[in-house]
């Protein structure tokens, strides 16, 4: 292996040193904030470890955007380059929402480490492991949208909100990813494995950002599935994202992302919290 | 004896239909090490997970350092630190990473908390392993990674869950001294171990625990003395003569004497030395031919086999976590 065996021969601690490192000092614990953003350093710094877990928002995003432009396009609205406009903040969107499922899986493998056990023994505010990983989990968020309005750009996608509608909407898309995030962070502390994740995860996932009109205006669906898609919070969220990337500004649509942003994060911010207190 | 750094009564810690925790009473002494003896799934990983507020008893009560585990647990939390046993530091993280992390969750600055993490990995011999992810460690510099997590603000008391299940000697040695080190420092350790030589060595006291509850208590001593003054082992010039030799030690040491796995030898549990004396005498005056004989003091694994009516290594369940 690597341990060479220079470091396993020396008498590794002594007495001295033992001493000196117990006599440290004691400083006063930090507040929720440095907690939680402390977390997130160790969320980036394990991207930087291990950066293949970043398939999943660079992959997934740049096969979603070209398999639907190119599927659906011709049929849908006459020519791909007219039908981009319309898809792409929705693919935004959905390749978003999709990588937030990652955040249920990476947690569920981490907590059934032990590093979590030494985490939940720390005298931090409680939930800033889990908030410092789904702050990390922004950081690949951001890195999947980037890359979604890249290769849109270079696709022909002409955003007539310009460089302030894509921020705002991104943005926008940020938060509700986070606030959605509590869901998946839940489910992963009621389920054993990461595998389990995955199947409940893509279960909720596929009607959620399918029967909504991400793909196409609902209004040749049946009136059953259009008052579902009226419902779903992703619809509003594309139409929001839509609205601001083209230049007019959905205030009510708005109002209603922010409102179940925070009803997410309300209902399961706090079921998570006495499911990680609880765990065994 | 000193005031108590642990107090337990009537603990208890149920999983489904397990009993993990089926009632334990302890009372740890500030100083030393004490240690928690017992096989996989006796309860002791659930024991000190409660110690150590990761998990609610579901009766009973638990006093750390005079806090309480669950109405005071931030408190608990602020003055001890457990290491437990699997991965206590992020693989995929380096060493320096690692104890960086966690100075800055406890309070450090990020210069002094670099200047902690390169101490603490100079003190444990990690200074070259500073820059290489925990995963690529062996198994001795994992555990010494995992130990010097626990020490980035010095903790009044240490849980150290296994700390040298699965390692070489040479390693085991390591994290002997290191635990003897921080006693030396005044630091409270309450380690459990399946390794009863390990109990022997280090601990002052030692509670013998299974399926979830303490079956003895005290120290290594104590509980030899328990179950006799300790055997008489001897061995034979010839196997035929055992039948007969076993016949003649039962009646001199009034005990039974029982043979061994070698042909030739055999063991008698005793309670009293000065018939040993006697006994060989007699063996001798009925013409057997003794080559060996050594009085030994009992061992922990038969403190255990004595005390439970199995042998310690015996592994019933996973241990419950």
């Amino acid at each position: 292996m690597n341990a060479t065996s220079a470091e396993q021969a020396s008498a590794p601690v002594t007495e001295d040193a033992l001493r000196s490192v117990l006599a440290g000092e004691r400083p006063s614990s930090p507040g929720p904030v440095l907690t939680s953003l402390t977390f997130g350093w160790r969320a980036l710094l394990k991207i930087k470890h291990v950066p293949e877990q970043l398939v999943d928002v660079t992959m997934f995003p740049i096969m979603f955007t070209l398999m639907f432009t190119y599927l659906f396009g011709g049929a849908l609205a006459g020519s791909t380059q007219e039908y981009l406009q319309f898809l792409l903040p929705g693919i935004l969107v959905q390749a978003n929402v999709m990588i937030t499922m990652n955040t249920g899986i990476t947690l569920n493998t981490d907590i059934q480490k032990g590093v979590f056990d030494r985490f939940r023994s720390l005298p931090v505010w409680r939930p800033s492991p889990l908030v410092g990983a789904l702050l990390g989990d922004v950081m690949r968020y951001s890195i999947g949208s980037a890359i979604v309005i890249t290769l849109g750009l270079v696709l022909g996608f002409r955003p007539e909100g310009g460089a302030v509608g894509v921020v705002l909407s991104v943005a926008l898309l940020l938060v509700f990813s986070f606030c959605l995030s509590w869901l998946w962070t839940m489910l992963s502390l009621i389920l054993r494995t990461p595998n389990s994740v995955a199947g409940v995860s893509m279960m909720v996932m596929f009607p959620l950002t399918f029967v909504s009109n991400i793909f196409v205006d609902p209004k040749t669906m049946p009136g059953w599935m259009q008052a579902v898609v009226e419902v779903n919070p992703i619809t509003h969220l594309a139409t929001v994202v839509r609205g601001l990337m083209h230049g007019s500004v959905p205030a009510g649509e708005i109002g209603w992302v922010l409102a179940s942003s925070v009803l997410l994060v309300a209902v399961f911010g706090p079921i998570t919290m006495v499911l990680y207190r609880n765990k065994k | 004896m000193g005031k108590l750094a642990i107090e337990t009564r009537g603990l208890k810690k149920s999983f489904g239909k397990t009993h993990a925790v089926a009632g334990v009473d302890l009372a740890v002494s500030a100083g030393g090490v004490y240690g928690v003896l017992g096989p996989n799934g006796a309860g002791k990983t659930t024991t000190i997970r409660i110690l150590a507020t990761l998990l609610r008893p579901d009766a009973g009560e638990a006093q750390v350092l005079g806090y309480d585990v669950v109405r005071d647990a931030r408190s608990v939390r602020t003055r001890v630190s457990l290491t437990g046993q699997f991965a206590s530091v992020d693989e995929d993280l380096t060493g320096v990473e690692n104890l960086l992390l966690l100075a800055r969750l406890l309070g450090y600055s990020r210069p002094r908390g670099r200047r902690r993490a390169a101490d603490l990995l100079d003190a444990f011999g990690l200074a070259n392993a500073a820059d290489r992810q925990v995963k690529k460690y062996s198994g001795g510099m994992r555990r010494r990674i995992d130990i010097a997590a626990s020490l980035v603000v010095p903790p009044e008391l240490i849980f150290l869950d296994e700390p040298t299940t699965g390692l070489d000697p040479r390693s085991r040695n390591q994290v002997w001294e290191i635990v003897r080190g921080l006693v030396a420092e005044g630091t409270t350790v309450l380690l459990t171990t399946q390794y009863l030589d390990e109990a022997d060595q280090l601990a002052d006291r030692i509670a013998v625990i299974d399926h979830g509850k303490v079956i003895a208590e005290g120290s290594s001593g104590q509980l030899k003395a328990s179950v006799g003054a300790g055997s008489l082992h001897v061995r034979l010039r010839s196997p035929e003569q055992r039948a007969e030799a076993e016949r003649v030690l039962a009646a001199a040491l009034d005990v039974p004497a029982e043979p061994s796995a070698d042909p030739v030898a055999l063991s008698a549990r005793i309670s009293d030395p000065e018939r040993v004396a006697r006994a060989l005498a007699e063996l001798s005056r009925s013409g057997i031919d003794v080559t060996e004989f050594a009085l030994g003091q009992p061992s922990l694994d038969e403190v255990f086999l004595a005390l439970t009516g199995h042998a310690a290594e015996e592994t019933p369940q996973e241990d419950a976590t």
